[in-house]
């Protein structure tokens, strides 16, 4: 099924694409150079129209980072108007601001048709039915992969995120046949859909899944395919980057084609902060070549990943990036949520009944990966039963309420965690990748 | 009228309580009476001993969460039904029993109980002339 939303671009040899790349990378500089982020960061670096000559010439411009984004909380990054500007995206703050990323009327128009290019290489056509089980408002896998839909021409369900039940009515009513999902929710789906005697194969019309937001193993898409009968591409997207469709498989199931006429990729050692040898992995670093409300230029995503050698068969010359190996920080990809220990820690901190030691421990059990909060008590130890379930109440509101997911809470003996020394290891990783 | 209970926080983990005991055993602390509440998570165990504030120093210093608590000491007498009276008093009196259990030591059926109102508690057992225990009391508990 070698067909493309859009062939000539899709399949445009190197040199022209590079060559693209490069038309667009100018203007990209000069428009970001109307920010107020970009003009004093020019200006600190010597950088101007001339000083950057060509494609190679990207690395003299400094890595924009998420700390950058959000010390310029919320319009530092604007290159044009507000008034031009029509969508604000915002995510969560967790050592303090927010990151907004600001989209004018034609950033959505390339935004949508990125998307629809993912899901049309995948299989999607106009005929189709597709649901979206993402979580819509800030969060860009729901509007981003609604446009596209909507876009390409599938008839689209913005069912949103929960309520399992509902979800399979849907996918069994409205004769669904595509559906965006986070993996180990797709499991969840799938383990439902049995429960309550639902045959994937023979009660619904699925046929494709995208899946992304959160790591998986080949053997974890493997299963998913297996539960519901479906082909499962994955898909990497984050809000700095718009959202969905940055990277997307199509039907080889070998690597995610990144879409390099939106984007320069570079991969660069997240110690040494130079390239990698080619084909090594390091940390993904992206230069938003088709965006004008707000331009970044080399931003490191934390994301590793390599560069997948040679041409694909599916005739697209976009490079293709391997599976995501993990993060160059300490982010936790949980749920399809992005978070940070140091959220937790924020939260923990505040309560005086709680000491300074404490572990989080993701594991899977059965279909479903939890978190588990292991936290010691202070010295102020109340005998009063009710008073320490009320705590671990109060600590698990707070903490679903700033990340969004319900961890389990455990109190623990004050010195009874292993006691952490330097830069204190604070995560356990247990899930099955499965 | 009120003794100090010694209440230890006890992990839901294998060997967390005889290590506690092991602690208080290792300095000669003699136990009376000892009840455990325990959720799935956590358990709370609440001790009599004859010297509670050396128990507590040893269970700090070796990094224990523990704490001591005021808790009414009322002697019951033998005949049935004492108990039961005992107890009615308090809840005419308009008070609730936060916890509560009971030991026999020194020939005598001792009830610890926390109520939600310790004054009127107290006033209850004044009133109704009941017998009661006193910190001093602990180490005849301890004496054949």
């Amino acid at each position: 099924m070698t067909t493309y939303w859009q062939r000539e671009m899709e399949t445009l040899s190197r040199e022209k694409l590079e060559k693209l790349q490069w038309e667009r990378l100018k203007d990209t500089i000069e428009a970001a150079g109307r920010s107020p982020f970009y003009k004093k960061r020019f200006a600190e670096n010597g950088i101007t129209a001339g000083s950057i000559r060509s494609l190679g010439d990207l690395h003299k411009i400094p890595f924009t980072t998420k700390d950058d984004l959000r010390n310029t909380y919320p319009f530092g990054m604007a290159a044009i108007p507000l008034k031009e500007c029509v969508r604000l995206h915002s995510s969560s703050g967790t050592t303090g601001n927010p990151t907004v990323v600001l989209h004018s009327r034609k950033d959505l128009e390339e935004w949508a048709d990125q998307v629809a290019r993912c899901m049309y290489m995948v299989g999607l056509r106009d005929t189709d039915v597709f649901q979206n089980t993402s979580g819509y408002g800030m969060f860009t896998g729901g509007l981003g992969f609604q446009y596209g839909a909507e876009r390409l021409g599938a008839l689209t369900i913005p069912a949103a995120a929960g309520n399992t039940k509902r979800q399979i009515k849907f996918i069994k009513d409205f004769h669904v046949t595509c559906l965006h999902i986070i993996p180990s929710y797709a499991a969840r789906l799938a383990e439902v859909m049995y429960e309550t005697g639902v045959d994937p194969r023979r009660d619904t019309q699925l046929r494709t899944i995208c899946i992304g937001a959160e790591p998986h193993s080949e053997e974890q898409r493997k299963r998913i395919e297996q539960l519901l009968g479906v082909k499962a591409y994955n898909c990497f997207g984050m809000s700095e980057m718009n959202g969905p469709g940055v990277a997307f498989e199509c039907t080889e199931q070998n690597g995610l084609h990144v879409w390099e006429d939106y984007v320069v990729v570079e991969v660069i050692d997240p110690e040494t902060l130079l390239p990698v040898r080619d084909g090594e992995v390091g940390e993904l670093v992206l230069t938003t070549i088709n965006r004008e409300a707000m331009p970044l230029l080399r931003y490191r995503t934390r994301d590793l990943t390599r560069i997948i050698q040679g041409d694909c068969p599916c005739g697209r010359t976009h490079k293709r990036l391997s599976r995501f190996q993990g993060r160059s920080d300490d982010m936790i990809i949980m749920k399809g949520v992005n978070l940070f220990p140091v959220q937790i820690e924020n939260i923990l901190m505040q309560f005086n009944e709680l000491g300074n030691n404490w572990l989080i421990t993701l594991e899977t059990v059965g279909n479903s990966d939890e978190m588990l909060i292991e936290v010691e008590l202070s010295d102020l130890f109340t005998d009063d039963y009710s008073v320490l379930q009320r705590l671990a109440k109060e600590i698990t509101r707070q903490l679903k309420d700033e990340l969004l997911l319900t961890p389990r809470i455990k109190l623990v003996a004050k010195g009874s965690l292993p006691v952490m020394e330097g830069k204190a290891v604070r995560v356990k990783d247990l899930r099955k990748l499965l | 009228m009120t003794i100090h209970q010694l209440s230890v926080f006890l992990e839901n983990k294998y060997g967390a309580l005889c290590e506690i005991l092991a602690l208080l055993a290792e300095e000669n602390i003699r136990i009376v009476a000892a009840t455990i509440a325990d959720t799935s998570e956590f358990g709370i165990m609440r001790i009599i001993v004859d010297d509670p504030q050396k128990a507590y120093t040893i269970l700090k210093s070796n990094n224990v969460s523990a704490n001591l608590t005021d808790v009414l000491a009322v002697v019951t007498a033998p005949p049935a039904g004492s108990f039961a009276q005992t107890l009615t008093h308090f809840t005419k009196a308009g008070l609730s029993i936060e916890y509560m259990y009971s030991f026999v030591a020194g020939g005598k059926a001792i009830l610890i109980l926390r109520t939600n109102n310790r004054e009127a508690a107290r006033e209850v057992i004044r009133r109704q002339n009941m017998e009661y225990l006193c910190e001093s009391d602990l180490p005849a508990l301890f004496t054949e």
